[in-house]
C-alpha cells in the first residue's frame, strides 16, 4: 500500500499538525489507538491462530464439545477492556476539556478576532478591531491566537483548517466559538466538512498565517479593497455564487455580524430584540410595544 | 389536477439516469412477460403476495432487500467513478446536482431498504422455528409490514424516473432539507418513503417481540433461548423504543414543508439542532438495531460449524442487553463539533467507549468457542473469520471517534466514511450473509454453491479493504465527505485503489448472484433431506428443509440450550415419526396486506407531488380496506390430522430413502 506515490508524512494533513491544538489531537489519536492496539493486536492473532489450530480436519488437537465456561476468561474479557476504557475515558474527560474548541488560546501577543460566517457558497471573514473582511481567504499573523466566532448565513456548514487542528459547525441563527494558533508562517487549506448543497465542494479557502509585518501588509491590501461592505453589498454577496474569487473590504457595516446572526440582515426584526421583548413583556405583565427601532443602525 | 407534477418532471435530458429507468422498465416488463407467459400471476397471488407464512414473507423481505442491494451499490459505483474521475480538477461524469442524489439515495437505500429488510427477512424465517412456533404473534400484520417496506422502496425507485431524489444527505439535515433550501420533490420523496416503511418496520418489531415473549415452546426459558433469537429481540426492543422518534422527527419537518411550520426552519424560532438531536436519538440506535442480530447469526454459525456449545452463553446474553441499553445515551457522538460544550462531548464521548467493553466480550466468546472445537472453514464460517478481523478494525477506529478531542478533526471526513462502512460492511452485511448461505437449504431445501461462495466471500473481503483502507488514509489527510469534485493529485491515486475496490467487490456480488442461479440449476445434486444440513444445534433444524407450512407436527418439549442438539444426543437421532398426529390451527392468507400497500403508496405518491384529491381517495381507499379486513372473521382454519400425517409421512420416507 505504502508505495511512493502514495504516501509521504507531510501528505496527512491531520498528522502533520501546524499549531498547538492540532499537535494535541495528533497526539490524542496516537495515543488512543496504541492503548486500543493493546487489545486489537493480539486478538486479530488469536482468530488467525484459533481458526486454524482448532480446524476441523486437525485431529491432534484438543477437542472439548461441551466445554462453554471458565470464570478466568470470562473476568479477563471483560476485565482488561474495561480497564484500558477506564485509561481511555480518563484522556476524553481531561482532553475534551482541554481541547474544547471555545476555549480561547492564551499567548504572549493579543488574540486576533475573526467573524467567520458561512455563506452559499463562500466564507466571509469579518475582522471586527480591523473594521476590514475578505471573502474566500482568511490572514492572521502566526504565533498569534484566533479567537474565531462563527455562524451561516443559510445552511450548517463546518469550518476546518486540517493542519491547523479542530473544526466547528457554522449554524444560522447560533455562534459557535473556536480559538486556533498556527506556530509559524504558512499556507493551509480551509474548508467547509459539512455538505451544505450544490456548491458545497468549491467552499475553500486558504488560510494564510503570516509574519506580522506580512499580516500588516494584507490589511493595508484589504483596506484598498472593494470599499465598504454595506447591507446592501452582503445582501448581494448572499446570492448563491459558486467559485467566487477572494475580495476585500475596506471596511464593514458595524452591526452586520450581529444581524446575520440574527436574522435581521434583511432588515427584519432582530432575534434578539424579538427575545428581549419577549422578556421586557413577561416582566411589564403583557403590554408593550416595539416602540423602537428593531436594532441600532450603527 | 396533477398537483406539482407535469411531464417536466421525467428527467429526459439526462441520459444516466434515463439508461437505469430504462433498464428497470424492460427488466419489470420481462418479468411481467414472463410470468404471465407461464401463467403464474395465480400462484404469485394466492402462495406469495397474499401469504401469511412467516417463511414466506422472510424470502420476500429478503428478495427485496438484494434486489434494493444493487440498486444501491449501483450508487456506489457511480459515486466511486466519480470521485475517481474528478480529483485531479476535471469537472467528471456526475454534475453537483446528480452526484448529490446518489450519495444520498445510496445512504437511504442500503440502510432502510437493503439493510432492514434483509434483517427482518432473516428474523422473519429463523425465529418462528428456533423457538419452536407455527408463525408469528400477528401473521397478517407480518404481510402488512412487509407490503408498507415494499411501498417506500417503490416510492424511492418511482423518484428516480419521475422527479428527484433529496440532495442532503441521507439523514436530511434542515435548513438544507427545507422548502427554503430544498424547494424540489426531492426531500418530499424521502420523508414519504421512510414514513411509510418505517410504519412497516415497528410493526415488525411489535410482532416479533409479542412472538419471542409469548410464542416459544413448552421449557424454552428466556435463558435457553438461541443467541440469535436473543439478538432479535434486543434488536426490535430497540426498533419499538427507536422508530417512533424517527416517525415523529419526520413529521415535523414534513409540517414544515407541507405546513408552513417552523420546528426546524431558519426564521420563526426553529431549530435545526433539534432535528439532528432527534434524528441521531433514533439513528444511533438504529446502528444496533442492525448489528445485534448480525453478533446473532455468527454466535450461531461459530457455534454449529465448531461442533461446540458457543463459549459464554450468559455474558453473551447480558453483553447483547449491555449494548443494547447503551446504545441510547450515545447518540451526541455522531456531532460532537456542535459546540455543545465539554462536559456533554465528555459524557458521550465516554458512554460511547463504554460499549465497546460487551462488544469485545463477544469477540472473545466467538474466539473461544472455536477453542478446542473442530471449525469447518464453510462459507458461513468464511464470513464469521472475516467480520471478526474486519470489526475489530472498525471497532478501533469507532472508539478514537469518540474521543471528542480527536473526532473533532477526523468528523465527515472520509476516515468517518471507512469506519462505518468498515462496521456496517464488516459487522452488518457479512453477519447477513453469513446468515443467508447458513439457512439457505432452509428456506428453499437445497444448500448454495460452496464455490462460488467462497469466491463471492473473497472478492467481497479484499474489495472491502480496497475501498475503504485508502478512505481512511485519505481522512488523515484532510479529505471531507461528499465532495463532487477535488483537485489533488495524491488523493486521486488513492480514490484510483477505492474505485478498484469497489470493482472487486462487484465480482463478489456477481459471483453470488452467479451462485444463487448455478445451485437453483444443480438444486437436485444440492439438496438437503434431512432438514439438518450441517448438523445444527437449534430447533429450526428439527424440521424438514423447507419445513412444512406449520413448521412443527408437535410442539418442541425444551429442556435446555441448543435443544436439537441435545435431543440428537439423547436418541441419536433427529425427528421420529409418530403413530399418530393432532389438527393444526393455521391462519388464513389475506390480499388486504397487498392492497392497503399498494393504496399507501398511491397515498405517499399523492402527497409528494401534492394531488390533493389523489391523496384523499387513497387514504380513503386505505381506511376502508383496513375497517373491511376486521368484518373478515373466515381468518383461520384447522389443518385435519389426516394431512399432516400425510406430509410427515412424506418426509420420513424421504429420510429414510436416502439412509
Amino acid at each position: 500500500m505504502a508505495a511512493a506515490p502514495f504516501l509521504s508524512g507531510c501528505d496527512m494533513a491531520l498528522l502533520d499538525p501546524a499549531g498547538p491544538i492540532g499537535a494535541e489531537e495528533k497526539s490524542i489519536i496516537i495515543l488512543a489507538t496504541c492503548l486500543m492496539l493493546i487489545v486489537v493486536i493480539p486478538v486479530i492473532a488469536m482468530i488467525f491462530l484459533f481458526a486454524w489450530r482448532y480446524r476441523a480436519s486437525n485431529k491432534a488437537a484438543t477437542f472439548k464439545p461441551d466445554w462453554d465456561h471458565s470464570s478466568k476468561i470470562e473476568l479477563a474479557v471483560w476485565g482488561i477492556p474495561c480497564v484500558i476504557i477506564a485509561v481511555l475515558a480518563y484522556v476524553t474527560w481531561v482532553s475534551s476539556h482541554t481541547l474544547e474548541p471555545s476555549r480561547e488560546l492564551v499567548a504572549d501577543k493579543k488574540a486576533v478576532e475573526v467573524e467567520v460566517v458561512s455563506m452559499d457558497w463562500k466564507w466571509l471573514f469579518i475582522y471586527p478591531e480591523l473594521n476590514i473582511a475578505s471573502v474566500n481567504e482568511l490572514a492572521f499573523p502566526a504565533g498569534t491566537p484566533v479567537h474565531f466566532k462563527l455562524t451561516s448565513a443559510t445552511v450548517m456548514n463546518s469550518f476546518f483548517i486540517p493542519r491547523l487542528g479542530s473544526q466547528i459547525y457554522t449554524m444560522p441563527g447560533m455562534e459557535t466559538k473556536l480559538s486556533l494558533l498556527a506556530d509559524a508562517a504558512g499556507d493551509f487549506d480551509g474548508l467547509s466538512a459539512n455538505y451544505s448543497g450544490g456548491g458545497f465542494s468549491d467552499m475553500h479557502f486558504v488560510a494564510h498565517a503570516m509574519t506580522d509585518d506580512a499580516f500588516a501588509q494584507w490589511v493595508e491590501k484589504a483596506r484598498a479593497g472593494e470599499g465598504k461592505l454595506t447591507m446592501a453589498k452582503y445582501r448581494d454577496l448572499a446570492k448563491p455564487s459558486e467559485k467566487d474569487p477572494v475580495s476585500y473590504y475596506a471596511e464593514v457595516e458595524p452591526t452586520l455580524y450581529h444581524d446575520i446572526l440574527n436574522k435581521c440582515s434583511d432588515g427584519s426584526t432582530c432575534m434578539d430584540a424579538t427575545v428581549s421583548l419577549a422578556m421586557a413583556k413577561e416582566v411589564a405583565g403583557g403590554d408593550l410595544q416595539l416602540c423602537n427601532p428593531a436594532k441600532p443602525r450603527g | 389536477m396533477f398537483g406539482k407534477l407535469t411531464l417536466e418532471a421525467i428527467p429526459y435530458h439526462e441520459p444516466i439516469i434515463m439508461g437505469a429507468v430504462a433498464m428497470m422498465v424492460l427488466g419489470g416488463a420481462a418479468l411481467f412477460a414472463g410470468i404471465t407467459y407461464f401463467r403464474l400471476w395465480g400462484p404469485l397471488w394466492s402462495k406469495w403476495l397474499t401469504s401469511v407464512d412467516h417463511k414466506n414473507i422472510g424470502i420476500m423481505y429478503i428478495i427485496l432487500a438484494l434486489v434494493m442491494l444493487l440498486r444501491g451499490f449501483a450508487d456506489a459505483v457511480m459515486m466511486r467513478t466519480q470521485q475517481a474521475m474528478a480529483s485531479t480538477g476535471a469537472a467528471g461524469p456526475l454534475p453537483p446536482e446528480h452526484f448529490d442524489q446518489i450519495f444520498t439515495a445510496h445512504g437511504v437505500i442500503m440502510i432502510f431498504f437493503m439493510a432492514m429488510p434483509f434483517m427482518v427477512g432473516l428474523m422473519n424465517i429463523v425465529v418462528p422455528l428456533q423457538i419452536g412456533a407455527r408463525d408469528v404473534a400477528f401473521p397478517y400484520l407480518n404481510n402488512l409490514s412487509f407490503w408498507l417496506t415494499a411501498a417506500g422502496a417503490l416510492l424511492i425507485n418511482i423518484s428516480l424516473a419521475v422527479g428527484e431524489f433529496a440532495r442532503t444527505g441521507w439523514l436530511a439535515y434542515p435548513p438544507l432539507s427545507e422548502l427554503q433550501y430544498s424547494p424540489g420533490v426531492g426531500v418530499d420523496y424521502y420523508l414519504w418513503a421512510l414514513q411509510i416503511s418505517g410504519v412497516g418496520t415497528l410493526l415488525a418489531g411489535v410482532n416479533m417481540i409479542t412472538t419471542i415473549l409469548k410464542m416459544r415452546a413448552p421449557g424454552m426459558t428466556l435463558m435457553r433461548m438461541p443467541i440469535f433469537t436473543w439478538t432479535t429481540l434486543c434488536s426490535n426492543m430497540l426498533i419499538v423504543a427507536a422508530f417512533p422518534i424517527l416517525t415523529a422527527t419526520l413529521a415535523m419537518l414534513s409540517l414544515d414543508r407541507y405546513l408552513g411550520m417552523h420546528f426546524f426552519t431558519n426564521d420563526g424560532g426553529g431549530n435545526a439542532m433539534m432535528y439532528v438531536n432527534l434524528i441521531w436519538a433514533w439513528g444511533h440506535p438504529e446502528v444496533y438495531i442492525l448489528v445485534l442480530p448480525a453478533f446473532g447469526i455468527f454466535s450461531e454459525v461459530i457455534s454449529t460449524f465448531s461442533s461446540k456449545k458457543l463459549f459464554g452463553y450468559t455474558s453473551m446474553v447480558y453483553a447483547t442487553v449491555c449494548i443494547t441499553v447503551l446504545s441510547f445515551i450515545v447518540w451526541l457522538h455522531h456531532f460532537f463539533t456542535m459546540g455543545a460544550g465539554a462536559n456533554v462531548n465528555a459524557f458521550f464521548g465516554i458512554s460511547t467507549m463504554i460499549i465497546s467493553i460487551p462488544t469485545g466480550a463477544k469477540i472473545f466468546n466467538w474466539l473461544f468457542t472455536m477453542y478446542r472445537g473442530r471449525v469447518q472453514f464453510t462459507v458461513p464460517v468464511l464470513w464469521t473469520l472475516g467480520f471478526m478481523v474486519t470489526f475489530v478494525i472498525g471497532g478501533m477506529t469507532g472508539v478514537l471517534m469518540a474521543v471528542p478531542a480527536a473526532d473533532f478533526v477526523l468528523h465527515n471526513s472520509l476516515f468517518l466514511i471507512a469506519h462505518f462502512h468498515n462496521v456496517i460492511i464488516g459487522g452488518v452485511l457479512f453477519g447477513y450473509l453469513a446468515g443467508f448461505t447458513y439457512w439457505f437449504p432452509k428456506a428453499f431445501g437445497f444448500k448454495l454453491n460452496e464455490t462460488l461462495g467462497k469466491v463471492s466471500f473473497w472478492c467481497w473481503l479484499v474489495g472491502f479493504y480496497l475501498a475503504f483502507m485508502p478512505l481512511y488514509a485519505l481522512g488523515l489527510m484532510g479529505m471531507t465527505r461528499r465532495m463532487n469534485h477535488v483537485d489533488n493529485v495524491i488523493w486521486h491515486n488513492y480514490l484510483l485503489v477505492a474505485a478498484l475496490g469497489a470493482a472487486v467487490i462487484a465480482c463478489g456480488i456477481g459471483a453470488f448472484v452467479l451462485q444463487i442461479l448455478v445451485s437453483v440449476l444443480n438444486r437436485k445434486a444440492l439438496r438437503d433431506l434431512t432438514g439438518d444440513p450441517w448438523n445444527g444445534r437449534t430447533l429450526e433444524w428439527a424440521t424438514s428443509s423447507p419445513p412444512a407450512f406449520y413448521n412443527f407436527a408437535v410442539d418442541p418439549v425444551v429442556t435446555s440450550r441448543d435443544a436439537f442438539w441435545e435431543q440428537k444426543q439423547t436418541t441419536g437421532a433427529g425427528l421420529q415419526p409418530l403413530p399418530a398426529y393432532g389438527k393444526i390451527h393455521m391462519p388464513h392468507n389475506t390480499g388486504t396486506g397487498v392492497i392497503l400497500g399498494g393504496f399507501i403508496a398511491v397515498l405517499g405518491f399523492a402527497l409528494i407531488w401534492h394531488i390533493w384529491w389523489l391523496a384523499v381517495a387513497a387514504f380513503a381507499a386505505a381506511v376502508a380496506v383496513g375497517i373491511g379486513h376486521t368484518f373478515n372473521e373466515n381468518r383461520d382454519y384447522y389443518v385435519p390430522s389426516e394431512t399432516v400425517a400425510e406430509t410427515e409421512g412424506k418426509y420420513f420416507k424421504q429420510l429414510t430413502s436416502q439412509v
